[in-house]
């Protein structure tokens, strides 16, 4: 054989096959998120998450006012999510402030915390749905989401941006017919979870598109630090709540939900999961909890901490992962550093390694399924 | 998922001691003991670089160790090779204008080894502070630690534009947050104001 070609025709180069896509930052799922991939063909050769559309400076923001005022801003990365992300800040501000919270505001922290990470869940799995062209998925977590929703505002006054937490407690105590009510809902929900393996989770097309992409092994998720739902779905039991129990969670009974194969499937499956054990643990806290009692200990005005130099640095598990909360006091009203640590930033550094080889068309399966919420990342 | 239950149960009793300290200690507010636990591991540290690391604080289930810039990396190895801590759950910059230098504070982890989970490892280390500042282009340097912590990678990007912290040997020291023309003081110094604050 010759290695002439034919008149005519020519080897393409391989920087000529190679085509850069912009998904984002306006796709309708991705969030205010660019994706910058590099296709070869039908395969993703290469991949840059350009993550900061909605950067609003919450860092910067925290160091110009004091551990009170800092709470209804904190709260907005993750407005799903939002009693979550102000408890580390509202943990390390306690530290610092030498707060003690009394014990049945641990438990409403928890019941509150939990009913949060369902409300996030059920949003991330109705978009999830949406991704993959399953409306029905996309209807039934987002119809049932308003049972939780109602709840939050029975218990907060808000349906979203709850400004819940603060350091000491919580804002508010329980409305009378609270506990019947959360039970009621819960219980129903409950069954009808259920339900969402029937049309989601054993559906013949999910698990074909979901099944072994985006594998990440148990050694990659250690070493690219991810957390939560990608941690788990790769094999490695981490829950900071059984790890590292904060307020009342020692006392609580739950199981956490680790799968082994590290693929879109597991990583969606883990959240299903884990609202599961989220309703037990309401229902628990709601039978634990005492039925009486102060939910906040009073701040004085501009509480200030008391050492010139302190550091602290206290996590909590949220809807998505690990979520940290670096605080540096000096002596002033104001914290001198505020830093979140948030899951979807760190388990951003997945994406480029598990799209690299894939086909394009799975690359909502993978990028959704890391949990990731764009506006989370960009603080 | 067994093999890791058991694990836990058998550092659960090992940490039974250092945990059960401080709710006793209260009364006794006079000498302020260092929980067991986290002395054994800062001590680890203490005898192979005494005078390369600083014990900044010792708290339960928290440690702080600062480091010398030319040091960070040595001591950042041995922490994930004889420790066993494998990841990093955040980097933060802070800084301190009085001092002439910002702070990078890398918080460690360990998924592997359970009687590590409740720890968060704080190692710190500082660059000096310019002026006025050209990102990359002045002496607020640091060696960057992501062939120790492979998952620093975007933590140290964000440090950089954040606080202009160019980490040496990074392999991709670009903007990731802040726009491409953002011409302004890296954001997070504490001389760059938020108007009409």
């Amino acid at each position: 054989m010759s290695n002439q070609l034919p008149p005519g025709l020519a080897i393409e180069k391989a920087d000529e096959r190679i085509m850069t896509l912009n998904v984002g930052p306006q796709h309708p799922g991705s969030g205010h998120m660019r994706i910058i991939v590099q296709i070869d063909g039908d395969y993703i050769v290469n991949c840059d998450p350009d993550p900061g559309y909605v950067h609003r400076g919450e860092e910067k923001m925290a160091e110009y006012r004091n551990y009170i005022l800092n709470i209804p801003h904190l709260e907005r990365p993750v407005i799903h999510d939002s009693c979550n992300v102000l408890y580390p800040y509202c943990l390390g501000a306690e530290e610092i402030l030498g707060v003690e919270v009394p014990e049945r505001a641990k438990y409403v922290r928890a019941i509150a915390s939990e009913l949060n990470k369902c409300i996030y869940i059920q949003y991330w799995l109705a978009i999830y749905g949406i991704f993959l062209g399953h409306s029905t998925m996309f209807m039934w977590p987002a119809g049932d989401r308003e049972l939780f929703i109602d709840l939050m505002e029975k218990m907060t006054g808000a349906r979203v941006t709850h400004s819940y937490f603060i350091p000491g407690g919580v804002r508010n105590d329980l409305p009378a017919n609270f506990e019947d009510v959360c039970l009621r809902q819960v219980n129903y929900f409950e069954k009808r979870i259920k339900e969402y393996a029937d049309v989601f989770y054993d559906n013949p097309i999910l698990i074909s598109r979901t099944e072994k992409t985006g594998v990440l092994s148990r050694q990659d998720a250690i070493r690219f630090g991810t957390t939560g739902s990608v941690l788990r779905a790769s094999g490695v039991d981490f829950d900071l709540r059984k790890r590292e129990p904060y307020d009342a969670y020692e006392e609580l009974d739950f199981e956490t939900p680790v799968l082994k194969d590290g693929d879109s499937y597991a990583r969606s499956k883990i959240p299903w999961l884990d609202m599961m054990e989220s309703c037990r643990i309401i229902k628990d806290a709601l039978a634990k909890m005492p039925k009486s009692g102060s939910v906040r200990t009073k701040l004085k005005p501009n509480p200030k901490g008391k050492l010139d130099h302190e550091e602290v640095y206290r996590r909590v598990e949220s809807g998505r992962g690990s979520l940290g909360c670096h605080i540096v006091s000096n002596k002033k009203p104001e914290p001198y550093r505020v830093k979140l640590s948030v899951p979807s930033f760190r388990n951003l550094i997945c994406l480029p390694n598990l799209l690299r080889g894939e086909k394009l068309g799975n690359m909502p399966a993978v990028y959704w399924s890391l949990n990731y919420w764009p506006v989370e990342a960009d603080r | 998922m067994s093999s890791d239950k058991e694990k836990t149960e058998t550092t659960e009793k090992k940490e039974a001691p250092p945990a059960e300290k401080p709710k006793a200690a209260p009364p006794a507010k006079e000498e302020p003991k260092l929980p067991e636990f986290e002395k054994g591991i800062v001590d680890k540290i203490t005898q192979k670089f005494a005078d390369k690391t600083e014990v900044v604080t010792v708290k339960e289930n928290r440690i702080a160790i600062k480091a010398k810039k030319e040091d960070v990396k040595e001591v950042a190895e041995f922490i994930r090779d004889e420790l066993n801590f494998d990841h990093a759950e955040s980097v933060s910059g802070v800084d301190y204008p009085e001092d002439k230098e910002i702070e990078v504070v890398y918080h460690l982890g360990s998924y592997l080894d359970p009687s590590l989970s409740k720890q968060i490892l704080a190692l710190s280390t500082r660059a000096p502070r310019e002026d006025t500042p050209n990102p990359g282009n002045d002496s607020t340097r640091l060696p960057s630690l992501r062939d120790v912590f492979y998952s620093v990678e975007f933590h140290e990007r964000e440090c950089f534009e954040m606080l202009g912290v160019y980490f040496e040997g990074h392999p991709d020291n670009r903007r990731l947050l802040l726009p491409e023309d953002w011409a302004d003081l890296p954001p997070l110094r504490r001389d760059f104001a938020i108007k009409g604050r």
